[in-house]
């Protein structure tokens, strides 16, 4: 029965790993672009989702949306004001603004937010559920079927929707897209918005059960990383598999062999995948 | 930039020795040379500990006999030494060992400084003492808990605060006295952040509970960084032991008390190790869920007209703000550092050398918690210990031992209302 719980808990918590890197893996997959700050983007989520709670007095429905359409916003904001340009620039600056982007936000943060720890007062998702047994928080459970919806109404919009047909086409081939009459500024612009606009409902979602700090966007971005090199680059669908396998081998290592060695069995599987195979679960090769 | 006026009068600070106290009073002055991080990360810290040694200074210099049995509270001065006053000479090291080291240079070789206390950084103190035992200077460790400042053969290094294994200790003869009480503790568990405070105070745990022959359940090392520890929470619950001892910080503890109560889980008592469990921001996050947990703390304000109380009304006159259990450490090794200079009765290093290791006061001269003060071979106090506190509501109150306690101790902890 406990081992039962434990995977209905690490399961819950992949759902969440796979909704905040598919943005990520949303821009590289457009764009061949690393979002080194995307780990800050989830944390700018989880202060939206704070504010309008504290502030505002907002529900779950209120601060999940406004994280959503603040993150968004800033989403497209750096892709107008930052990345159009480093484009044009060796790959070099483009590696390198995304990391500059990513401290100005956790230093911005630290200074707006000071360095305290916070969590999010009760809302009405606080509560428990017990299913024969099986205790299934509701926070958890509301964010976890929220991200696997949205991982996959994303995968949908990418391949069945004339929007999704033409952020790929001008993935493909920027030029030819033109041609067709597609503006790859506004395409992009939109890959960038929807990758922050994921990244702020996960940090909402977290922000319901994890105390966090301006830096929580370091440990979030490197399982970003991670989720999106295990399931494939590129890959919406490779994120939500990778993302719900990695969060159940946590969890089952953490209980089975203790939580010091759960990250030692997930980067041993992570090297052994990517020597079979290089290109992740789902990516192209 | 408008911070470089403030940086410019914060090196000034740290260059110009800031002199407090009343030279000019008494024909010879005991000069203490004090180490701090009076700006940098720590210091906030330090300046609470700069105001504590200056109250010390404050109740030794002037009669205060509404103190009790304190050492040199009662008259002006110290008596041995024809009522001679402090002067505290206080420079800021910004929790830089090597800067530590190159001011308690200064402090001895042109100060003339009789006595050295520092340096919170156990890093600093580590460094500053070192100097201390070069020049022969004694030099009083106020509150950093590195286990190996003492236990190098110095001969010249004493330490007031109580450290990772007097903590232990205190935990076991609270178990003892629940035991005694008719409660069931056959088996604990540990868990603790895998860094060096959480693994050595958990190593020094894990020693004293097979000496008080308490069976350790399961010992849990974690990452503090952890997302999830639901794994760890079902581990407690499958082992159920009777106490959950947790070394944590900040994020960790908050996230600890929540996925207890969201998997059901509450055994009989839950004691944190201060850190996480003293963070502002863990009484206001889970109050509603940690309702009975135990934390640690050597220092109490205590009841009205106690000593203690009068103690943190001068601090508070003083600062506005309540002593802090950091200050009130380096409060309390810097009375014994004093009470040795007296029994002295001379500036002379080896004459306080040699008081110190006869010091011997009693916990009723004590403003802490402690048993007492007694110095062992590498000068560590043998006696130090520490209260347990409990909470209830939004606040933390003394439970433990018996007669210092401001509240009763609940047992089983309620943990949340159903």
């Amino acid at each position: 029965m406990l081992l039962l719980q434990v995977v209905v808990g690490g399961l819950l918590l992949g759902a969440i790993y796979a909704l905040f890197s598919s943005g990520l893996t949303l821009i590289w997959g457009m764009m061949n672009v690393i979002n080194f700050a995307h780990g800050e983007f989830v944390m700018l989520g989880m202060y939206v989702a704070l504010l309008v709670v504290v502030w505002l007095g907002g529900g779950p429905a209120a601060f999940g949306t406004a994280a959503a359409i603040a993150l968004f916003v800033l989403g497209v904001v750096v892709y107008a004001g930052l990345i159009r340009h480093v484009m044009r620039g060796p790959m070099l600056a483009q590696i390198l603004s995304t990391f500059g982007l990513a401290l100005l936000l956790r230093y911005t943060a630290f200074w707006i937010f000071s360095a305290n720890f916070v969590s999010l007062p009760d809302t009405s998702l606080s509560g428990t559920i017990n299913l024969g047994g099986i205790l299934l928080p509701v926070a958890q459970l509301v964010a976890g079927v929220v991200a696997i919806a949205f991982t996959i109404a994303l995968h949908l919009l990418l391949t069945r929707t004339n929007i999704g047909s033409r952020l790929l086409a001008v993935s493909e081939d920027r030029s030819a897209a033109m041609l067709m009459g597609i503006r790859p500024d506004r395409m992009q612009a939109l890959a960038w918005g929807l990758a922050g606009c994921a990244a702020g409902i996960a940090g909402a979602l977290m922000a319901t059960a994890y105390p966090w700090s301006p830096s929580v966007g370091e440990t979030f971005g490197l399982i970003a990383f991670v989720v999106v090199a295990f399931g494939g680059f590129g890959s919406v669908p490779g994120a939500l598999y990778a993302g719900l396998i990695i969060g159940l081998i946590q969890a089952v290592s953490a209980f089975w062999f203790g939580p010091i060695y759960k990250d030692i069995i997930v980067y041993s599987l992570f090297v052994a995948l990517l020597w079979l195979r290089p290109q992740g679960l789902m990516g192209k090769a | 930039m408008k911070r470089k006026p403030f940086l410019f009068a914060a090196a000034m600070a740290a260059t110009t020795l800031l002199h407090v106290g009343n030279p000019a009073a008494a024909a010879e002055t005991v000069k203490v040379g004090i180490t701090w991080p009076l700006t940098g990360n720590a210091g906030a810290a330090g300046q609470a500990s700069k105001a504590a040694a200056e109250l010390v200074a404050e109740i030794v210099n002037n009669p205060h006999p509404e103190l009790g049995d304190l050492p040199l509270a009662k008259g002006a001065g110290l008596p041995n030494l024809d009522g001679a006053k402090l002067e505290l000479i206080l420079t800021d090291h910004q929790g830089n060992p090597s800067l530590a080291q190159q001011l308690t240079t200064r402090l001895i070789t042109q100060d003339k400084v009789h006595v050295m206390l520092g340096a919170y950084q156990s890093s600093c103190s580590f460094t500053a003492t070192a100097v201390a035992e070069r020049y022969g200077i004694p030099f009083m460790v106020g509150e950093s808990a590195a286990l190996n400042i003492t236990g190098r053969g110095f001969k010249w290094v004493f330490r007031g605060t109580p450290i990772a294994s007097d903590y232990a200790r205190t935990y076991m003869r609270f178990f003892d006295d629940m035991k005694k009480a008719g409660k069931k503790i056959d088996t604990i568990a540990i868990v603790n952040e895998n860094t060096d405070y959480g693994t050595s105070v958990a190593e020094s745990i894990t020693e004293e509970a097979k000496k008080a022959n308490i069976a350790v359940a399961i010992r849990i090392p974690y990452s503090a960084s952890s997302t999830d520890v639901s794994a760890q929470v079902l581990q407690l619950k499958d082992k159920n032991p009777d106490v959950v001892i947790f070394i944590s910080y900040t994020a960790d503890s908050i996230l600890y008390m929540k996925t207890m109560k969201n998997l059901d889980y509450k055994p009989p008592m839950v004691i944190g190790d201060d850190s996480g469990f003293s963070d502002p921001s863990f009484v206001p996050a889970v109050f509603d869920v940690a309702q009975g947990v135990m934390n640690r703390s050597a220092w109490a304000v205590g009841k009205p007209g106690s000593t203690t109380y009068k103690i943190n009304e001068m601090y508070k006159a003083k600062t506005g703000r309540d002593l802090d259990d950091t200050s009130a450490r380096n409060m309390q090794s810097f009375f014994a550092l004093i009470d040795a200079i007296n029994r002295a009765g001379s500036t002379d290093p080896e004459k306080i050398r040699v008081a110190l290791t006869q010091t011997d006061l009693k916990p009723e001269q004590l403003m802490m918690g402690y048993q007492g003060v007694k110095f062992d071979d590498t000068g560590q106090n043998i006696l130090a210990a520490t209260y347990l506190i409990q909470l209830h509501g939004k606040n933390y109150q003394l439970v433990w031992p018996e007669k210092a306690a401001d509240a009763k101790l609940q047992w089983p902890m309620a943990g949340w209302a159903k």
